[in-house]
């Protein structure tokens, strides 16, 4: 992927932002290399992590926020409360930190409902209970009818780092098993449905959880983990993609281990929609030693969110450097592709 | 799952892939019609796993990819205006037209969505009557029916705020009109099976009859694609020509009678130009003259818009199958799939868009 290596600025091709700069492909990645990274950079947001490590005095920091703008609020399995507690929760886990402390800053609509915020907050505040965690400071703010939808959340996050622990994309050594801990694609699918009406069966809920308890016990288990990612927007490719091209690695992932609920692939399938760039909100990668790959899914299968944990590729060494390539049941490779922006849907 | 699983299962694919090099003794070129095979063929690496001899040719039936830019500036000169709510299927968004795609004049201010089916069109224009509702038709014969659905249902209720853009277009003319070309290579078809299923496939046995050419109508999975390619291969090898149907569980020979039925009363057949093929007669449906009322192109006076092709784009030649994309100069270099040369890049079932997906690094 050249285009992502060049170390100058590269020109934007769009002189007004489009939906797809914030769909997490390869229009996103040129907007944070080109304006963003190219004007902040330093040494500790270069490292491109979910979240920052903050070295201070000897203690080490994860630092990270996010803003939460999901449509619609409420939807099966959470709501954007649990979502933008669990999201930066998660990206503080993804770290190898302990969560400690989170903010909660609101952007909320004129004429938005207050027993719709009550039940917001309410679910922020027993996600974060659960997970033992504190909001300790925020902010709020009121915008004209008709200037958001409905409400904004934005998060951040402090957590503390052991010391013996070192996770980050240039721990990934050839030979490091890869295991999800989950099916995937749910939350993204859940989201669709419910935006666009669409009923199946038994309503497929989101996959939005907490990870850092699962993280924790990992690390209790005395993992050596390498590596960790959240697979939230763009999904599996596209988290794993980030990951290969950070580590100038070859990721190969086999096709059938990887978890996927029947009725999210029937609903994927309805759509025109590939599972492997659908967010999860409760997923994530780990690359540990191919040595303790049974130790890790034992692990991860005493945990509730790690039932379905998998392993679903290794780390090769071949010259297919930075990529990732899928190994299709038929026994074909082929390389999984940034997309451009959001995957849309299909005429027929 | 279930209708999915035993179309994708490895050792149907092998088995079939060991058919095909028993009967095949020399080289034939065979060319599937419909974008969703293309993209299904590279995707699992179809081509692959064929004998050397088997040269598939990408076809031009990615209803994206078609749509001459013409459409796609009559659709931005609609969307651009005050007060109208112009509605599309995802893919149509990102195509190029002249200076703008929809999704740059959307986010513009424009009140451009995405629908799944052009029936949520309607009870948009139901929910905003002081706006102007307008749905964007195309496709093959697939989609057409749903949209002769819609205006059917319009006229029934009268809506006075809604219209379409119609830019449908037909299957076998273009497949004659390829046959009819001296440069062509095609030496059997896999016929498009989704297009079969709405309008059976009697149409095509003149066309196999006339030109001596097998027609084999397959569907979209692996083993459906290459049990097609066998039947075709077989019927090469033994010197016969005559419309097979691979894809039974779906097509039947008279097709879908409905919907043949809603789209007789609402379209008429036309002359189209199709993106990089230029005019190509009957290959069009538009609106019959008593649905004029609800014909975008006169309500908001764009039917004059008559944009030209640029010339450096060589969709034409890879829609014909003349060359295979990674030949085109352009590809991957100044066109891509965030900047488009031509509409064979923009869709996922652009033959260009599914080479530069699933094939840049092939040799990486």
């Amino acid at each position: 992927m050249p285009d992502l290596e060049l170390s100058c600025p590269l020109p934007l091709q769009y002189d007004q932002i489009v939906m797809a700069h914030g769909g997490g492909g390869r229009l996103m990645q040129q907007l944070l290399d080109s304006i963003i990274q190219a004007t902040f950079s330093n040494p500790i947001l270069n490292q491109k992590q979910d979240s920052a490590v903050l070295d201070i005095n000897g203690t080490r920091l994860a630092f990270t926020t996010d803003s939460y703008v999901v449509k619609p609020l409420f939807f099966p399995g959470g709501d954007i409360g649990k979502l933008a507690v669990c999201g930066t929760l998660n990206d503080l886990a993804m770290s190898g930190a302990k969560p400690l402390y989170l903010s909660c800053a609101l952007i909320i609509e004129e004429g938005f409902a207050i027993k719709d915020l009550k039940r917001i907050i309410q679910s922020m505040q027993q996600a974060a209970q659960q997970a033992c965690v504190m909001i300790v400071t925020g902010d709020t703010k009121v915008v004209d009818y008709g200037s958001g939808d409905g409400v904004y959340i934005n998060t951040a996050g402090i957590g503390i780092i052991d010391e013996n622990i070192n996770v980050s994309p240039a721990c990934i050594q050839v030979g490091d098993s890869i295991i999800i801990n989950s099916d995937i694609a749910r939350h993204g699918i859940a989201i669709m449905l419910e935006r666009e009406g669409m009923n199946f069966e038994h309503a497929i809920t989101s996959d939005c959880a907490d990870l850092s308890g699962l993280v924790q016990d990992l690390i209790q288990a005395d993992i050596d983990i390498h590596c960790m990612r959240d697979l939230t927007r763009g999904g599996l490719a596209s988290g794993l993609i980030e990951l290969a091209t950070a580590s100038k690695h070859h990721i190969e992932i086999n096709e059938t281990a990887l978890p996927i609920q029947q009725d999210v692939n029937s609903a994927c399938e309805i759509l025109g929609f590939d599972p492997l760039y659908i967010a999860n909100e409760g997923c994530f990668a780990l690359f540990v030693p191919e040595a303790q790959t049974e130790t890790a899914l034992v692990a991860l299968h005493r945990h509730p969110l790690g039932q379905k944990a998998s392993l679903i590729g290794h780390v090769k060494s071949t010259h297919q450097k930075g990529l990732v390539t899928l190994k299709t049941a038929t026994g074909i490779s082929r390389v999984l592709d940034l997309l451009s922006g959001e995957q849309l849907p299909r005429i027929c | 799952m279930k209708y999915l699983d035993e179309y994708r299962d490895p050792k149907t694919v092998k088995k079939l892939v060991a058919s095909i090099k028993n009967i095949t003794t020399q080289p034939w070129h065979i060319m599937e019609v419909c974008g969703g095979q293309t993209h299904s063929i590279i995707k699992y690496g179809i081509d692959q796993l064929l004998p050397e001899e088997i040269n598939l040719i990408h076809g031009p039936g990615c209803p994206v990819c078609v749509t001459p830019l013409a459409y796609i500036d009559k659709a931005l000169a609609i969307a651009a205006q005050p007060d109208v709510i112009f509605c599309s299927f995802g893919d149509m968004l990102r195509v190029p037209g002249s200076h703008l795609d929809l999704l740059k004049l959307k986010a513009q201010g424009a009140d451009i969505r995405i629908v799944y089916s052009p029936v949520d069109a309607v009870n948009l224009a139901q929910q905003n009557p002081d706006k102007q509702v307008v749905f964007f038709g195309v496709g093959f014969e697939t989609t057409a029916p749903t949209t002769a659905l819609t205006a059917y249902q319009a006229k029934q209720l009268d809506l006075k705020n809604f219209s379409l853009l119609i830019c449908h277009v037909r299957v076998p003319p273009i497949m004659q009109a390829l046959l009819n070309s001296p440069n062509h290579q095609v030496q059997g078809f896999l016929g498009a099976g989704h297009v079969c299923s709405i309008m059976g496939y009697r149409e095509y046995v003149p066309i196999s009859a006339q030109y001596k050419i097998p027609i084999v109508i397959t569907g979209f999975e692996p083993v459906d694609i290459l049990h097609g390619i066998y039947l075709c291969i077989k019927q090469l090898e033994e010197k016969r020509h005559q419309v097979e149907n691979q894809y039974s569980r779906v097509v039947k020979e008279q097709g879908n009678q409905p919907a043949q039925r809603v789209m007789q009363q609402v379209f008429k057949v036309v002359d189209r130009s199709w993106r990089g093929l230029g005019e190509i007669k009957a290959s069009g449906l538009a609106l019959a003259d008593e649905y004029e009322p609800w014909n975008a192109e006169q309500r908001f006076a764009v039917a004059t818009i008559n944009t030209q092709e640029p010339s450096d784009c060589r969709s034409g030649e890879i829609l014909q199958g003349l060359i295979k994309p990674s030949q085109c100069p352009e590809f991957g270099k100044r066109c891509t799939p965030e900047k488009p040369l031509g509409a064979t890049m923009v869709s996922s079932e652009g033959a260009c868009a599914a080479y530069y997906r699933y094939r840049r690094y092939q040799n990486a």
